[in-house]
């Protein structure tokens, strides 16, 4: 008890430092997306100036670097880090409460839910547009619900709502294959959208409805970080700390869903960003504080970073999705040897 | 349900008389008797029973003649992957006492798909033969990887952890396959149809040189019996019996990736079989293996005729590939696998 006159001071004090490092963290990952952005809006198969890119970005037309800035770079740029703010952002909010790194989206089904009523909504009712966002939304959470629903008996467990998850993925992606084989003109390309997730071809109308989910849902999100934090801690820890468990559980799937499966309308299912975000974040943060800006933010390094090096930097152009996927394969073996080992979780 | 739920316990073994389990065995001997005139008279195409009858003779003199002579090898090919996923299944259950293993689920499957894939698209690999042994040499070295990375750390393999280690597997190696694939336009078409896994497009040319694989995989697979029934037991009690444990597991993961890759080698990987029929096989005449592991075989060739036939049927005049019937049918069931044992087990 001699501590106690000197315990708040230590504690204010450290709590100072960590919220220090936090901002640390977020603004220098700030900087990396912005310095990615910058870069991959003028280095491509041809360089243009910096100044340039800012006169079209502004909205001046250049000749020369219009095209390839304005229609071709700008476009891609900007939904790719929509896409991986979404994707990193509720994926680390699944992986909190559920308390688990490999319960992300693209393990337990909510991403193969999304991508299966996309692909239904184009190619089997022709719908175009931010229709389809709708769509794919309202059935995420359908296939979100349908999980957390088949895995409560005597509430929910992790475990259970993991496993229940992957038959629920299990089933929605053969229906995906189906339907692209049953599509009429069968087209590589677009089919691998909806397999690994692609930026290919995107025009900048496309990132209306992606920005308008990150909005209402990642504001959602954001604003039960402090139900989150507590989660962390185990059920029973956050009950006790005055979180009402289920319903603030709910509000969590409801904002994470809504991002995911926007972000999936829009791009496919990118492979492994989700999953990779939140680890990457917990390694970065440590424990000076909440995950999801950092993860967000870790999402749109990958996906913008993938997305540049699928296409320039390998023999060949590939969709971000397979270039995620490939560096997400090894980093999720080790993840899971970790896990496995300490037996810990996020 | 008690016999099912020992295999959780497997402390005693569930007693049925030889009479009872003789006449289930006749009753299921009579239904894939029904079922394999029902997969050549069943089809998109009607046929009298006259042409039917001039097919088996092997006459092809009209169309629908020739429309029964393709149902004969696709018949004999969904008998002999039925029998080998579902005899798998049971033995992957009993070498890993796992409720939920089957070899798609483990990433099995996948690891024989990506094998051949990179074969196809890097070594020109175009015999039949190559396209077996490269799809067991892929099956084998995913089982050893997944079992590997599943049983680290603590409590051994349980089934959440193989279960996760093999979904995360199969994720990785299902873009890994989308990699290969999408630069080689050439081959893509055919490697998306043999993906989704079907029985559609059998030859005998084809069945013919997979035989003696499958063969020596059966044969393995039904002499472990014993082995198998003593590792029920527990490791402990089965080493305290004489068996060596490491090798019975040994034997019996050999039998069950022999005909695991075998099998997609011809079929493309062909999911939850190996989950569903083990399961139904004990509900009807208990745990013993010397009794479970033929009936899962004759089991497993009735219900993939079964999936078979139906998809023949509901997409009339298109068909819906056995793995999507598959698929839809053993996702459930696994859920409901998942939900009836208590998380503690699980």
């Amino acid at each position: 008890m001699t501590m106690s006159s000197s315990s708040p001071g230590v504690i204010a004090a450290s709590r100072r430092r960590r919220g220090r490092r936090h901002a640390l963290v977020v603004m220098t990952l700030l900087l990396v997306v912005a310095a990615i952005f910058v870069f991959t809006l003028s280095v491509g198969q041809t360089v243009t100036p910096p100044g340039e890119v800012l006169r079209v970005v502004m909205g001046e037309s250049v000749p020369g670097a219009s095209f390839t800035v304005g229609q071709l770079r700008l476009p891609r740029a900007v939904l790719a880090i929509l896409a991986g703010l979404s994707f990193g952002l509720g994926g680390v909010a699944f992986q909190i409460m559920l308390r688990n790194p490999l319960a992300s989206p693209d393990i337990i089904g909510i991403s193969s839910g999304a991508g299966a009523a996309a692909v239904f909504a184009i190619i089997v009712l022709a719908m175009k547009g931010p229709m389809v966002s709708v769509f794919a939304v309202v059935a995420g959470l359908g296939v979100a619900l349908l999980v957390y629903g088949l895995s409560s008996r005597n509430g929910v467990a992790g475990t259970r709502l993991v496993l229940v998850g992957i038959a629920v993925s299990a089933m929605l992606e053969s229906v995906i294959s189906y339907i692209l084989s049953q599509a009429p003109a069968w087209n590589l390309q677009e089919a691998m959208r909806w397999l690994t997730g692609s930026v290919n071809g995107m025009q900048l109308a496309q990132a209306v409805p992606l920005l308008l989910s990150l909005v209402v849902f990642g504001g959602l999100l954001l604003s039960r970080t402090k139900d989150l934090e507590a989660l962390r801690l185990g059920d029973d820890t956050a009950a006790a700390l005055g979180v009402r468990v289920s319903a603030a559980r709910i509000m969590i799937i409801v904002g994470a869903v809504g991002v995911i499966a926007s972000a999936t309308a829009v791009t496919g299912p990118i492979a492994f960003v989700a999953f990779l975000s939140g680890p990457t974040a917990a390694r970065i943060v440590g424990s000076s504080g909440s995950l999801l800006v950092p993860s967000a933010l870790i999402g749109a390094v990958l996906v913008l970073g993938g997305d540049y090096i699928g296409q320039f930097l390998l023999p060949g152009r590939y969709p971000v999705g397979v270039v995620t996927g490939a560096l997400g394969a090894p980093y999720l073996i080790f993840l899971i040897v970790r896990v496995n080992r300490t037996g810990g979780s996020l | 349900m008690t016999a099912a739920r020992k295999t959780a316990a497997p402390s005693s073994i569930a007693v049925r008389s030889n009479g009872v389990r003789g006449l289930w065995l006749a009753g299921i001997f009579a239904l894939l008797v029904a079922l394999l005139a029902l997969s050549v008279t069943i089809g998109t195409r009607a046929v009298p029973w006259s042409d039917i009858g001039a097919a088996l003779s092997g006459r092809v003199d009209d169309i629908g003649q020739a429309a029964v002579a393709v149902r004969i090898p696709r018949t004999v090919l969904a008998l002999l992957a039925g029998a080998a996923l579902g005899l798998a299944g049971a033995i992957m259950q009993g070498v890993t006492r796992n409720p939920l293993a089957d070899p798609g689920i483990l990433g099995v499957n996948m690891g024989a798909s990506l094998a051949v894939v990179v074969g196809v698209a890097w070594f020109n690999i175009a015999s039949a033969e190559a396209y077996v042994w490269t799809a067991i040499l892929g099956a084998g070295c995913s089982a050893i990887f997944v079992y590997t990375i599943g049983s680290l750390g603590r409590g051994g393999a349980t089934p959440l952890k193989l279960t996760l280690a093999g979904a995360a597997t199969s994720v990785a190696f299902s873009s890994m396959v989308i990699a290969v694939v999408l630069p080689r336009a050439d081959i893509a078409g055919g490697i998306r149809s043999w993906q989704i896994g079907g029985v559609g497009g059998a030859a005998f040319e084809r069945i013919i040189p997979v035989l003696p694989f499958l063969a020596v995989g059966f044969a393995i697979s039904l002499l472990s019996a014993r082995k198998l029934n003593s590792l029920a037991l527990g490791d402990d009690l089965a080493a305290g019996l004489g068996e060596r444990v490491a090798t019975a597991r040994a034997i019996g993961a050999l039998g069950a990736i022999l005909l695991c890759g075998a099998t997609t080698a011809i079929c493309g990987p062909i999911g939850f079989i190996g989950l569903v029929v083990p399961h139904l096989c004990r509900l009807l005449i208990g745990v013993d293996h010397r009794w479970l592991l033929p009936f899962s075989a004759i089991g497993g060739a009735c219900l993939l005729l079964a999936a078979d036939i139906v998809g023949r049927v509901v997409a009339r005049p298109a068909e819906l590939d056995v793995g999507v019937v598959t698929a839809l049918i053993g996702a459930p069931f696994f859920i409901w696998i998942v939900r009836r044992q208590k998380v503690r087990e699980l």
